[in-house]
């Protein structure tokens, strides 16, 4: 065991770290954005609508992560006709390619939890909306929403903390992130323990610092819930 | 006493046990397979290449049954020396970094390194023409080490295998790669995905000491079995027979 070389690399290491963060941050930002319109059209009383959400959430959720990218980044460097179009300049890239297939996932696994969380939405809350009189987009926003957003809370950390991990894969198209890191480390020296062990406790870190926020957001908006204390 | 004694007789049957594992009469071999013509897997899933035909001459030559075991190149040095195998022939380069881990062989062959990037590319092969150019590479190879401290400024990409890295090369993700003129002639350029590509500049010699053998340092026996084996079918015409078969040229080098 030796350790000096990852202190030799520690640098390394926190440049991995940023890439991994801003990759995670920006699809769960991106992918939120596009998984509440995605759970409002699930709830479609328009077949075609709910059936196309249907359809991406089930393709998405159904597919490994990893197919995924691999389709987006090997896959689509195939077509000949698509290396003539502007979209190629993004496509090129392997930041771009990580970036798309993260956040297609996440919308998908995040629009089922906000699907999830507004169908338990309690029958009195909406009634009670109605009875005031407000209009269905009206009781969407001011209701149904907030109220599914506090339920949903516990459920969407999961999905933060598995995209954290989840994308780990990013390493395998060139990108250095903690994982593609790692990697560098062990090929260079052939330590995988010191190599792996040192990603795996800076994500165990982050992981725990997504941990905590979470329940100091939760503490925040299930103030109302909490049993009362004298 | 007596429990000494079983301790003993233990101890002894163990030593035995052990001695006999070494007379090496089965030996099992890490190779790569996806790094053609050295060594790949057919579409049905047979090895074949010069690092495997060498191995089975090699192991013919020490009267040694041979099992080929497919480990990729990240994780190749590792384990060997977990023992998931006992020797590496998969056109590792000897290099002072990798001698820190394992023990080699005499070398096996020595080719050189080139560029290979699309016809017409207008690159220069320096320091300052590849400046902000992509360069592909399988990851820490010698052509990953040289392109990282000869060619500071360009953007190394790195690839987990050299299939990877022509994919990328195809897709435009690269300007040029960096790898073995062998590999890249066979493996690519006299392909049919190859056929708008070419190399550009001057073969490097990037190795002195050329691709080796690797073994765990503890067993310096089968160091020297590799060795004699190498010096006996470079002797008996062996050697050039395998070589004959996949280069026109010489690939011991000098």
């Amino acid at each position: 065991m030796d350790f000096s070389i990852i202190a030799d690399n520690w640098p390394l290491y926190m440049q991995g770290l940023g890439l991994t963060l801003q990759l995670v941050a920006l699809s769960l930002v991106i992918g939120f954005c596009i998984a509440l319109p995605l759970a409002l059209m699930r709830q479609s009383s328009i077949k075609a609508v709910s059936w196309f959400a249907w359809g991406y959430i089930y393709f998405f959720r159904g597919t490994p992560l990893l197919v995924q990218l691999f389709i987006i980044y090997f896959g689509l460097g195939q077509w000949e006709w698509l290396k003539t179009t502007w979209a190629w300049d993004l496509f090129k890239e392997a930041y771009f390619c990580a970036l798309l297939s993260f956040t297609l996932n996440t919308a998908a696994y995040s629009a089922e939890i906000i699907r999830g969380a507004i169908a338990a939405t309690p029958h009195g809350e909406v009634e009670a909306a109605v009875a005031y009189g407000m209009s269905p987009f009206k009781r969407m926003f001011r209701i149904i929403l907030p109220s599914a957003a506090r339920r949903a809370l516990h459920a969407y950390s999961n999905e933060i903390i598995f995209m954290l991990h989840g994308s780990s894969v990013a390493g395998i198209i060139t990108l250095n992130d903690l994982t593609g890191v790692a990697r560098l480390v062990n090929s260079r020296y052939y330590s995988p323990f010191e190599a792996f062990l040192t990603s795996g406790l800076i994500y165990l870190c982050v992981t725990f610092a997504i941990v905590a926020a979470v329940k100091a957001l939760e503490n925040r908006w299930h103030a109302h819930l909490r049993p009362r204390t004298a | 006493m007596k429990k000494l004694l079983t301790v003993t007789a233990l101890v002894a049957g163990l030593s035995m046990a052990q001695v006999q594992a070494k007379d090496w009469n089965n030996i099992r071999i890490g190779v790569e397979g996806a790094y053609p013509p050295f060594s790949s897997v057919t579409p049905e899933g047979e090895l074949v290449g010069f690092d495997i035909d060498i191995a089975k001459t090699l192991c013919e030559q020490m009267q040694a049954k041979c099992e080929f075991v497919k480990q990729d190149w990240d994780g190749i040095i590792p384990a060997l020396l977990a023992r998931k195998y006992d020797a590496i022939i998969a056109s590792m380069s000897i290099t002072e970094e990798r001698k820190k881990k394992v023990a080699f062989s005499d070398k096996y062959y020595n080719s050189p390194a080139e560029f290979i990037a699309p016809k017409g590319s207008s690159l220069v092969i320096s320091a300052d023409g590849l400046k902000g150019k992509k360069i592909g590479v399988q990851r820490e190879t010698i052509h990953d080490k040289y392109a990282t401290e000869h060619y500071p400024d360009a953007e190394i990409v790195r690839y987990g295998t050299q299939d990877e890295a022509y994919l990328d090369l195809q897709a435009g993700r690269v300007d040029a790669l960096l790898l073995d003129a062998v590999a890249g002639e066979d493996g690519f350029l006299k392909k049919p995905e190859g056929a708008n590509y070419a190399f550009i500049g001057e073969p490097i010699q990037l190795s002195e000491e050329g691709a080796g053998i690797a073994i765990r340092k503890q067993d310096t026996d089968l160091v020297e079995k590799f060795n004699k084996a190498i010096a006996d079918i470079r002797a008996n015409g062996k050697y050039d027979e395998v070589a004959k078969k996949y280069f026109s040229f010489d690939i011991y080098g000098k």
